[in-house]
């Protein structure tokens, strides 16, 4: 696939909140990365790193205290620069599909879930007859594996792993290229973590007519195992940072993540040595002047007083491959 | 210490989700509950910490019958638990200031007076810094409220711990801050601990026994 652009390349995206009495808050600072098609990228970090903030950046759904900068290409469309008529028409549902956080409050809780596949149908594509509307949401549901039977169901009436996939089914209807799934398997137990997003591994790598490369995504997560199962690249956010860009494979088997803060995040794991990070991350209101991380590292320096150089992993004393054999 | 034998519960008459369940945590041991969602683990938390009525069935604590439930329950059995909830945006008041948040089981058994001193040691147990403790829930991370719920639930020294799905919503780092909290405190004082969830590793992890929701009824 590498002969083909990415379907998403950002571009130094910064977005600030400015808060009463002046103050500001850096919920993202100089985000770098790509997806392209068929390929997956899950941006891990903890709680109130900046990750959801990414997310509703890319999607224009920020409030209206918050100022961005850099860029985010979709194609030759910068998501950033885009007024509020071009994203309710031509990017939500139709360039970018959302998969939600907590399906269950992102569903229409007095409506079917056909009634609700149905209306996004006529509302992103050209179907207009009613018994055209109703095999395409049929379809529709078929894609996601939502069950048939299920669809004259309400929101509360669906298990949280239906849940999931009528919302995973909305978020298709469009066929969209890029796919942004916001910590899609918050709350769900394993068996069905290992089941969306084994589904959504399926929405990326399948072609389709208009998209031959399969799709590309953007899975935001704080769970690691299913970032493990699913990602091809993994990108790493501290404090508002992507503070490393690293191979799946590499990151989760030999050899590791370099920066130590996703060392950090690995050696937490109940599977592997189950101990914390000490300390908690950083105000986004308040941050130090060099490296964010520092006061929590077992590797800091004096050089960790400056900011670390911008690459594929941002610190002074990254775990090189020599040092992990050792 | 604690005993559940064939408990029903559910939440309407004819439909129940916990039927004729038994499980014994005995004196500072620790259990974990697996089973996936939806099966009932919750309800059985909720009945054995004293916050569900069940339907039928017999709850021992230390071997005395337990007779009442929620708030009809003597005080002595009602705060032998800790009790830990998946969501700690819901299950803290919006309005109360963590240090408040913190203390409000000791003024509500009227020991307010015991709160600076009890809330300045628990803190830094759960790995709380003073400017947070003045914070309210909206001013603060997930992972931070939940910190702030866990030394809620230790600020009356239960012997007991019910923790249901206390670390599902949380990353790797925080969730294992948690758990070595509480494994502190039970190592400090000798309480058992009952944590229900649904991922394996953790619960083999961090329990002496882990038995799963089919095997129970």
């Amino acid at each position: 696939m590498d002969h083909l652009p990415p379907v998403l390349s950002v571009r130094g995206l910064s977005v600030r909140f400015l808060m009463p009495g002046g103050r500001r808050v850096a919920a993202v600072t100089g985000a770098r990365f790509d997806v392209a098609a068929g390929e997956c990228l899950a941006l891990i970090g903890e709680s109130g790193c900046g990750k959801s903030v990414l997310a509703s950046a890319l999607l224009g759904l920020l409030p209206g205290n918050a100022q961005t900068a850099g860029s985010a290409l979709l194609g030759d469309l910068d998501l950033l620069a885009a007024d509020e008529r071009t994203l309710a028409r031509t990017v939500r549902g139709r360039l970018v599909g959302l998969v939600p956080q907590s399906p269950a409050a992102h569903l229409t809780p007095v409506r079917t879930v056909r009634s609700q596949l149905e209306e996004t149908v006529a509302a992103l594509t050209a179907t207009r007859s009613r018994a055209a509307l109703r095999t395409a949401a049929e379809a529709a549901a078929a894609r996601a594996a939502f069950p048939a039977d299920h669809l004259d169901r309400h929101p509360h009436e669906l298990s949280g792993g239906l849940a999931q996939r009528a919302a995973t089914a909305l978020a298709l209807v469009g066929d969209a290229p890029l796919l942004l799934a916001d910590e899609p398997t918050t709350g769900l137990d394993r068996d069905l973590v290992d089941r969306t997003v084994d589904e959504l591994r399926r929405h990326v790598d399948e072609p389709s007519t208009a998209h031959p490369g399969g799709r590309a995504l953007l899975m935001i997560t704080h769970d690691l195992a299913a970032a493990a199962r699913i990602a091809d690249r993994i990108a790493v956010m501290y404090a508002g940072r992507i503070v490393e860009l690293a191979d799946a494979t590499a990151f989760f088997g030999d050899p590791g993540p370099r920066h130590p803060y996703g060392r950090g995040l690995l050696q937490a794991l109940p599977d592997r040595a189950f101990t914390p990070i000490p300390g908690m991350p950083p105000e986004l209101g308040d941050l130090p002047d060099g490296c964010a991380f520092a006061a929590r590292c077992d590797r800091v320096t004096d050089a960790c007083a400056t900011q670390p150089p911008p690459g594929t992993v941002a610190c002074h004393h990254p775990h090189v491959p020599e040092d992990v054999r050792a | 210490m604690l005993e559940l034998r064939s408990i029903t519960a559910g939440y309407t008459r004819d439909a129940p989700v916990v039927r004729g369940v038994s499980l014994t945590v005995a004196a500072g041991e620790s259990v974990g509950l697996l089973g996936p969602s939806g099966c009932g683990k919750s309800t059985l938390a909720r009945v054995a910490a004293l916050l569900h009525r069940p339907d039928s069935g017999t709850l021992l604590l230390d071997g005395a019958p337990v007779r009442h439930w929620r708030h009809r329950a003597p005080r002595d059995q009602r705060t032998a638990f800790g009790v830990v909830f998946q969501q700690a945006r819901l299950s803290a008041d919006p309005r109360l200031p963590l240090s408040d948040l913190i203390a409000e089981p000791l003024r509500a058994t009227g020991r307010g007076e015991d709160a600076p001193d009890r809330v300045a040691e628990l803190a830094p147990a759960v790995g709380l810094t003073p400017d947070l403790l003045t914070r309210r829930p909206h001013e603060v991370s997930d992972g931070q409220l939940q910190r702030a719920c866990l030394a809620r639930a230790l600020v009356l020294r239960p012997r007991m711990l019910v923790c249901d799905e206390m670390t599902a919503m949380l990353d790797a780092s925080t969730a294992a801050a948690l758990v070595a909290a509480v494994e502190d405190y039970r190592a400090a004082t000798g309480a058992a601990l009952l944590a229900v969830g649904h991922d394996r590793t953790l619960l083999e992890r961090w329990c002496d026994r882990v038995v799963h929701w089919d095997g129970l009824s």
